[in-house]
């Protein structure tokens, strides 16, 4: 290992330019001449537009112009998509409602887009949206998940008038039902995932600048990949073809997903920058990013599982309610289909599962991929059906846990995946010695003594990441590809910048992917940039999310770099006078076998640009690959995370005490990167647990819109984790990576539930279990105990 | 997002008294917190244009007041609905009615049941405020009003 190869935790290189403010976000973009964009935002849920009259806001100091969706429509721009097509199990297609970028006709959300004011200054714009008049007859609205199909509810898209997109599902229905047939126990359980509004850093933002002497497009904005954003604003939204429109996603402070999508406000200032022949500036308040961001989760679930008298598990059925709000958002479809039943089988070898789910339209905010997207959903139901079974059962969770791993690979799931590698028990015997789990009654009596109820909860999750086989997700009804790609390009004193398809906005690329390079050609990361994020820089690519960066992302570069490492042998052979099969390459040295002459990289770097050596010989000049990877599985990171709380009875309030997570990532590039995904990612699922909740109330107004209304876990609200981790290598990629982007967030929420279900003793308390709804939950447990 | 309340207040005038003036504009006018103006447009419709303010928000709102279920001198319901442009809308309506103080003692009672209605940035923003904003307004409306009686 170098000293900034594979393994090393080496400070991030981006951090300097980040803590010093020197970072360059799609905000501090500012182009000559440019205007700004106001949305006018629906405040009701549903309503038809009887009239817009901009006449006022037009003649208001600055306003540069007011469009509607008709002038979209007048443009023939396209609306927004749904990439994924989802079958039901009868085999109808999903029904997508259109998405227009501003309303026609009708407002579907509190937040939809009606109009955008562009004026010379934001605040002339914001001044201008009030003289906006609009005229609404306003239409109940249909808020809730588990009533959204009913007969009578309020029907959202007129393609789907019972509101369902599709009703999907998987597994052997028949199977299933038998393993039932013959069970000894069941266990059954309902479970809401609560709706959760993603909160990056930096709110999203966009400038649109149009070129009219090349008659091109340039596109800032806040993504995760700037490159699918750039295919379907050519190929669908009809913005302009992908020569003429270049996509630039700079620094961006982090997005959870709400990223992934391609949203109405980027679609408007790209093509109004030609219709008002200046450069549109739009940046999200935060708000606009309650009401407007793609929110995360919201489902309702039944779930059973079928126990033998040994305590094996025999079946597993699921029927879930997904809301997928007012519109379907880039890839929501995929969320509560693909990325979710495929893993309710979780760390176990269950023999038959079923699962239905019906995804359905409300006048909510479209929802789709956050942190995790679908895994967590899947994890929370498989987790806490394990920590009841096994309190039914009376058998310790642990214990219950250990007794229905799959301990052989490759698994075949009944449920498309095909786990590849992994320890199960491994994981969960480090995380019970570093928890002191066998300790936990001594502890549980101490706080007693105190007055206090301790809980503990276990969590052993597992995730399908490095998204993914191309093939398979195409069959899945995926329109695109999920490859990644890398370019290598060595300068002529042996620097190197490598140019990647993978997306940075808080993972650290321009740290770890430096790293990869520093291994395998021996020299400093300080001579290593990445450059990403920029199409006209990068070719293509597939974009950051679902943990792909390092799994898919590094295998591309690793393959570039082999090309990288045959060229630079030849060049070598060519200078050391030796044939290229008799060149070594080690410690960023190139040698010929068996002798003492060699040459250092940046030597050969120079060589092959001069092409001194062999001009005429069957070689080009240069020191430049490139290189696609498409993996041939996804890849399985699973672990264990225990949780141990403390709950004051009088108030309801949680203390988290101690955290354990152990995680088998796989091949680890940064430790310390890693392990600061993991405190990320669990913080987010003990907000999720705790705190979190989007409310709309029955009107559809969302009362969460605020940082007043909408609880974010703070620092004071987690303990210090004690992470540690096991590794078994990725065999279907050549580095041997899991991906750990998500892991936290997973693993957390049924970790907290079972803790807090352990502390009080009963089951029924949904998330966020905030301190009321504890203080309750122990009332009603209180009460329950009294009536027996 | 919706919220209801309800009082009653004792006023120093009999039913007939009182029901002249819940149905003369200007006393109206003055009694609605915020009222800038209120013009009538039928024996039983005004337009308003009122400012209020919910926490963060301030708007001015432009929309109609309606009287029905007129039940002289007994009561009736008013109604109304305002748009607030970007500040969203609000909507609302309250059941008046007026009866006999107990014991037979001098003046009238008047009850009253309100339901509101607040939506976009006033709800997003001030939704823990609200229900406090309206039960002020409400209850200065009709601390105003039985001003207004007081006053003749």
């Amino acid at each position: 290992m170098s000293a900034t190869g594979i393994g090393a935790s080496v400070r991030r290189k981006e951090d300097f330019r980040f803590i010093t403010g020197k970072g360059q976000y799609t905000d501090d973009v500012n182009r000559y001449g440019q205007a700004h964009a106001a949305f006018l935002r629906s405040p009701h849920a549903h309503a038809d537009i009887l009239r817009i009259d901009t006449a006022a806001a037009l003649a208001m100091p600055g306003v540069v112009a007011i469009f509607t969706g008709d002038d979209l429509a007048a443009d023939k721009i396209g609306g927004l998509i749904c990439g994924w097509m989802i079958h039901s199990k009868d085999g109808e297609p999903m029904k997508a409602g259109s998405h227009p970028a501003l309303a026609q006709g009708k407002v579907r959300y509190v937040g939809d887009h009606v109009a955008v004011v562009i004026a010379d200054t934001l605040d002339q714009a914001r001044d201008a949206l009030e003289k906006i008049n609009v005229e609404y007859a306003v239409l109940p609205a249909n808020v809730a998940t588990a009533n959204a199909t009913q007969p009578g509810a309020p029907v959202v898209h007129e393609v789907a008038p019972d509101n369902a997109v599709y009703r999907w599902a998987i597994g052997d229905e028949g199977a299933t039902q038998a393993a039932f047939a013959k069970a000894a126990h069941v266990t059954k359980i309902d479970l809401v995932n609560n709706r959760l509004i993603p909160n990056p850093m930096e709110p999203r933002a966009a400038v649109g600048d149009y070129d009219s002497g090349n008659d091109a497009f340039t596109l800032y904005t806040t993504s995760q990949n700037p490159h699918v954003a750039r295919l379907v604003l050519s190929a669908f939204i009809g913005i302009a073809p992908e020569h003429k429109l270049r996509v630039i996603a700079p620094d961006v402070g982090g997005g959870f997903g709400s990223k992934i999508f391609i949203y109405a406000e980027e679609t408007v200032c790209v093509w109004a920058a030609k219709k008002v022949g200046r450069p549109v500036k739009w940046t999200s308040d935060r708000t606009e990013a309650f009401l407007s961001d793609a929110h995360g989760r919201d489902h309702v679930t039944h779930a059973e599982m079928a126990l033998d008298a040994a305590g094996r598990i025999l079946g597993l059925r699921v029927h879930t309610t997904a809301n997928l709000g007012a519109y379907l958002s880039t890839f929501s479809s995929a969320v509560p289909t693909y990325l979710y039943a495929p893993l309710l089988s979780g760390q176990y070898a269950i023999p038959a599962i079923y699962c239905e789910v019906d995804g359905v339209y409300t006048n909510t905010a479209p929802v789709d991929a956050y942190r995790g997207a679908g895994r967590p959903e899947a994890t929370f139901v498989i987790e806490r059906l394990m920590e009841i079974a096994a309190r039914e059962t009376g058998q310790d969770p642990a214990a219950f846990r250990s007794k229905n791993f799959v301990t052989s690979f490759p698994h075949q799931t009944p449920v498309i995946m095909c786990y590849d590698a992994g320890d199960y028990p491994a994981s969960l015997a480090k995380a019970l010695d570093m928890a002191d789990y066998a300790n936990v009654p001594a502890r549980k009596a101490e706080s007693a003594r105190k007055g206090l109820l301790r809980g503990v909860g276990i969590s052993a999750y597992i995730e399908a990441c490095g998204i993914a086989p191309s093939a398979a997700v195409g069959s899945l009804g995926a329109g695109v590809g999920l490859w990644e790609s890398a370019e290598v390009r060595v300068n002529p004193v042996g620097t190197v910048e490598i140019l990647t398809g993978s997306h940075s906005h808080g993972q650290g690329h321009e740290t770890t992917f430096a790293q990869l390079v520093s291994e395998r050609l021996g020299i400093s990361i300080d001579n290593v940039s990445i450059i990403h994020g920029d199409t006209d820089k990068v070719q293509m690519g597939m974009g950051t999310y679902g943990s792909r960066s390092g799994a898919v992302g590094m295998s591309a570069l690793s393959k570039a770099l082999d090309k990288i490492e045959t060229k630079a042998k030849k060049v070598a052979g060519f200078v050391l006078e030796a044939s290229a099969e008799d060149i070594d390459f080690k410690d960023g040295k190139f040698s010929v076998r068996g002798t003492d002459k060699e040459i250092d990289f940046a030597s050969v770097a120079l060589q092959a640009y001069i092409a001194h050596k062999f001009n005429g010989q069957d070689l080009e000049p240069g020191l430049k690959e490139s290189a696609f990877w498409d993996p041939t599985n996804f890849t399985f990171p699973a672990g264990v995370h225990i949780c141990e709380l403390e709950i004051d009875p009088a108030t309801g309030v949680t203390r988290i005490d101690r955290w354990t997570a152990v995680d088998d990532f796989g091949v680890v590039i940064n430790p310390m990167i890693v392990e600061g995904q993991v405190h990320g990612g669990i913080a987010q699922g003990v907000g999720q647990a705790l705190h979190e909740g989007a409310v709309y109330d029955a009107s559809g107004q969302l009362v969460t819109a605020s940082y007043m209304d909408y609880s974010m876990p703070r620092a004071s609200d987690l303990p210090a984790y004690q992470v540690g981790m096991t590794q078994t290598r990725c065999p279907s990629n050549p580095l041997g990576i899991k991906g750990c982007g998500e892991a936290g967030a997973i693993a957390a929420p049924p970790a907290v539930m079972n803790a807090i279900t352990d502390a009080i003793g009963h089951e029924d308390i949904a998330m966020p279990a905030t301190p009321l709804a504890v203080w309750r939950a122990i009332q009603k447990g209180a009460q329950r105990a009294a009536a027996e | 997002m919706a919220m209801t309340m309800k009082g009653e207040v004792a006023l120093p005038a009999d039913r007939e008294t009182v029901w002249a003036k819940l149905n003369d504009a200007e006393v109206l006018k003055a009694c609605i917190p915020g009222c800038q103006t209120l013009d009538k447009t039928s024996d039983t419709g005004f337009t308003a244009v009122v400012k209020l303010k919910v926490g963060p928000v301030g708007a001015t709102f432009k929309g109609s007041v309606e009287l029905t279920d007129l039940d002289p001198p007994n009561g009736y319901r008013i109604s109304g609905q305002g748009e607030g442009g970007v500040a969203g809308f609000a909507k609302g309506g309250a059941q008046v009615s007026l009866s006999d103080l107990p014991d037979g003692a001098p003046g009238c009672l008047l009850s009253y049941s309100v339901e509101a209605n607040v939506g976009g940035k006033i709800a997003q923003l001030g939704a823990r405020l609200i229900d406090g904003v309206a039960k002020k307004t409400a209850d200065q409306f009709f601390t105003n009003f039985a001003e207004a009686v007081k006053a003749g």
